[in-house]
This record gives structure tokens, sequence and C-alpha cells, in this order.
């Protein structure tokens, strides 16, 4: 199980063909004081690159798109009532939702923690 | 980082050695943050100090005998009857009885002190300069920089600084104190709810004087995120959101601010629409409103009746961290302007309940 990660500071860790989506850390540091998410539901289709969350942190709101595409399984209820536990622990903890990929093929984007790391860096100049 | 031709504040060298998250505002590269972030700088001011650089407002000093007088063709409040030492919130208002600025003036003995906002400097500058109308003369500070000490510690920390006068001045007062050797303009004032104090400070010294006083444990660098948290949560207007051109002192609430007999001389620019919304009732009214759920309203969030009719607008809106909740401040049309008024907002599609509530939603504990 290796951890992915968007252009959109989106995370993605695979497990046979459920895949595990959060913000990274970078994000989490981005946005400060996370103080409400907004989930997709159980059940609905995304698109790879679909607006599917809402963030809200004391600054401002942003959007979070999927990393692929797929059908949402499960989502951390957690965030609902202590959306800090992304602040706290955005790789882990602090996971948005689980689903279902439908098409593992799409995924060449995405990239490694090394690739990501260089990604940050270079966005910083 | 940032590549914006922003003005640097004096003490950009300290905010950065804090950890400051620069952002620009009103063409100055300002604080948003520190290292302690939005929600921990706001926390820390309600229950012990915190330090804001807001030396991007305008200061500015009128000389004149006649100062006061040809202030108040253009200011609602009252100023000649300002005593010295005495500071007073009003607005600079525009020929529709609209806003042109809110300001503080404070009556310095031999002159006026303003402080107006960042930007809103350059249009208040020359409407004032015209309104003196060469009876008195406008001298813009700009060597100064201005400090906001906040918080229920503040008044402690001047102290031991040797700011002696700091704790026996009443709010919305103003003295020349000193920060050892440094003499500072010191006003019991803020925008935040709580006690607290402003400095203003000559730039060449204001580096010395911030670092005595975050020297103190009780106090924490705050920037602009906790200000505009700390002063939503206080129920106080933010130029440009809360307050426009053509809002009236009247609508937003703040009509206490013009005395009875300034009403009755009306004797001011825009007074026309003022004196008619305080004798028929303004269309529309400030008010607050609590979302349900945790979800913020920001500004531009859409109002509605139960009915699905629009009356009104959010103009601030977002997590209140010492109420714990989503708050907003906007206005609607007067009929829906009641305590406990039920209304539905359009959060990015979605409709959600809401009340109206009054404000401030969290109290003022200023020094009275």
């Amino acid at each position: 199980m290796s951890i992915k990660y968007s252009k959109d500071h989106e995370w993605l860790v695979i497990d046979g063909n459920i895949g595990t989506v959060g913000i990274s850390n970078h994000a989490q540091e981005e946005l400060g004081d996370i103080v409400f998410v907004e989930l997709p539901q159980v059940g609905d289709i995304v698109g790879q690159g679909d607006e599917i969350c809402i963030i809200e942190s004391v600054k401002a709101a942003s959007e979070v798109f999927a990393p692929c595409s797929g059908r949402v399984i499960e989502i951390n209820e957690i965030l609902d009532s202590n959306p800090q536990v992304i602040n706290q622990s955005a790789e882990e903890e602090g996971w948005f939702y689980r689903l279902e990929i439908s098409d593992l093929a799409n995924l060449s984007e995405l990239m490694d923690s090394e690739a990501y790391e260089t990604f940050l860096l270079a966005g910083e100049e | 980082m940032s590549k914006d031709p922003a003005n640097l504040l004096p003490l950009n060298a300290m905010h950065e050695e804090h950890g400051s998250k620069m952002v620009p505002f009103a063409g100055y590269s300002m604080p948003l943050q520190y290292s302690l972030g939005i929600l921990g700088e706001h926390l820390h001011t309600r229950c012990k100090a915190g330090l804001f650089d807001v030396s991007h407002m305008g200061q500015a000093w009128i000389h004149g005998d006649r100062a006061a007088a040809f202030l108040e063709t253009i200011v609602p409040g009252d100023i000649q009857g300002l005593r010295e030492g005495q500071s007073r919130y009003s607005f600079l208002m525009n020929g529709l009885g609209g806003i042109t600025d809110d300001l503080i003036v404070t009556n310095w003995g031999d002159k006026l002190g303003i402080v107006v906002n960042a930007s809103r400097k350059d249009i208040d500058f020359s409407t004032i300069a015209d309104a003196l109308a060469g009876e008195a003369t406008l001298e813009v500070l700009e060597e100064h920089s201005l400090l906001a000490l906040q918080g229920p510690y503040a008044s402690r920390v001047l102290e031991l600084l040797g700011c002696t006068e700091a704790n026996r001045m009443p709010f919305m007062s103003s003295a020349i104190s000193a920060v050892g050797n440094i003499p500072v303009g010191l006003s019991r004032c803020g925008y935040t709810g709580e006690d607290g104090y402003e400095l203003s400070i000559p730039n060449r010294s204001v580096a010395t004087v911030a670092e005595s006083i975050i020297a103190s444990d009780a106090v924490k660098l705050a920037g602009l995120g906790a200000r505009d948290t700390l002063r939503l949560e206080a129920g106080l207007c933010l130029y440009g959101k809360d307050l426009d051109e053509h809002t009236s002192p009247i609508e937003a609430g703040l009509g206490w601010t013009i005395p009875k007999h300034r009403r009755e001389l009306g004797d001011f620019l825009g007074s026309e629409r003022v004196l008619k919304d305080i004798l028929l009732g303004p269309p529309i009214k400030r008010v607050g409103i609590f979302p349900s759920g945790r979800s913020p309203a920001r500004e531009g969030t859409e109002i509605y009746t139960e009915g699905g009719d629009l009356v009104g607008k959010v103009t601030s809106g977002g997590y209140g961290p010492s109420v714990g909740q989503s708050i907003a401040m906007g206005y609607v049309s007067s009929e829906h302007s009641d305590e406990g008024t039920d209304i539905l907002l359009s959060i990015r599609g979605k409709m959600v309940e809401g009340k109206v509530t009054k404000i401030p939603f969290h109290p003022h504990h200023y020094y009275l």
C-alpha cells in the first residue's frame, strides 16, 4: 500500500481496488485551522477531478477534487464533529472518504511521495 | 515569496522572524497569521493579549483652531464637543448619506488626530482636505506606525513597561505616554471587543516597542486573520464589507454615533438621507445571523425568507472561535430584521436554515 498525491494536494492510498482519500499535510498547513468539511455521501459516483468536498478553514473555503474515479463506500464521520483532526493528522486519522476505484488505469498522473516533494519545492520558487 | 509590489511595514522583518504568512492587503504586505495560527491567536487575545501591527492604517493630524468645526461638515459625530484626551468613533460621509469610511477622531489638545482604513486613505485624505477649505491643515503621518495591544492583560503589560497612566485611562480616551524613553500616543480602544490600546509610534522606534511588548509571556503576535474573526464576533463592521458608499449609518445600526444636536441641526454632508432613515426607519438593517450547522455563510451568501423571497445578503461570515459556531452579519430588509426571525441561507446551492440574532456574538469587555 503506497501513498499517491495529486497536483491538487489530495492523497490516495490504494488497497486492491479500494482507495482512501484525504488532503496532504502540506495542504492542511496552507489552509490553517479547519472548521468544517462537507463530505460526499456514500453511494456517490465521482469522476477524477470532480469537485467532491468543501473544506472551510478559519480563513476561507476551498474545494477538494477527486484524485480518481469511483463510487464512495465510506466517509470519515469523525470529521463532522471534529474537523481539526485534519490539522492534527492529515494523512492518517484525517482521511475523508473511501471509494471503490472504477478505473485503476487513470492513476498514472498521481505522484509518489518523492515526486510530490519535488512538486512542492518547484511550486515555492 | 510574494511578488506583489506591496509596501513593506517597518516591522516586516519581525513578522517574518515569527513565522508570519504575509498576504497583500490594501497595498501592503501584511501578516495574515503567525505560527500559532488564526484560531490560537484569536483565543489567546480573548484570554490574555494579542499584539497586532496595524501600521497600514492611515494616521493624520488636523491643525487649526476651527479644525473640529470644519471636520463636522463631513463627520456626523460630536467632534467639537470632544474634550482633550477623548476619542470618538464616527464616519466620513458622502453626499448621498453613504459612508466614505469609518474613523476614530481624537482631541489631542493642540490638534485633532484621526485614524482611517488603509484601503481608503487616499479618498479620505483628499475628502478631508477639501472639507477643511484652507481653514485648517491636514498633516498625514507617514512616519508613524500603529500597534494594537488587545486583551484582558493589555493594561498590565503596558504598566509593567512604564506606561503608568495606561490602567487609569477610560475606554475611548488618549494620552501621550512612553515605553522606556520612546514617546507613544496611547489610545484605549481597539477593534476586537476586548479591552486594549492602540499605540502610535515613530517608525524608527516601533521595533523596540514591539519587541518589549512581545517579551511578555502574556502577549502573542496576532495577524489580520484573527483580527477579522475577533471583530466579527464583537459585531464590529469592516469597511468594504459591512459598510460602503451606499450604506447609511442608520442602516448599519450605528445611529448611536450621531448625537441629538447633530441630528437636529442636520449640518453634515448626507444628512438628508440619514435624517430620513431615522424618521421613517431604514429600508434595510444590519443583523447578526446564526447559520445552523457548521458550514460558514461567507460574504455574499444570499438570504431568503422561508417562503423563498430574497431579502438580503451576508456581508461578513465565518467561524467564531470563541462562540464555537458559524456566525455572520448581513443586511436584510427591515421587516425581516427582528431577532429570532427564521431565514434561509443559500450556501453553495443548498438552502441552510438560519436565525436572525443580536450582535455582538461575543460580549464586549471594554474598560468602562
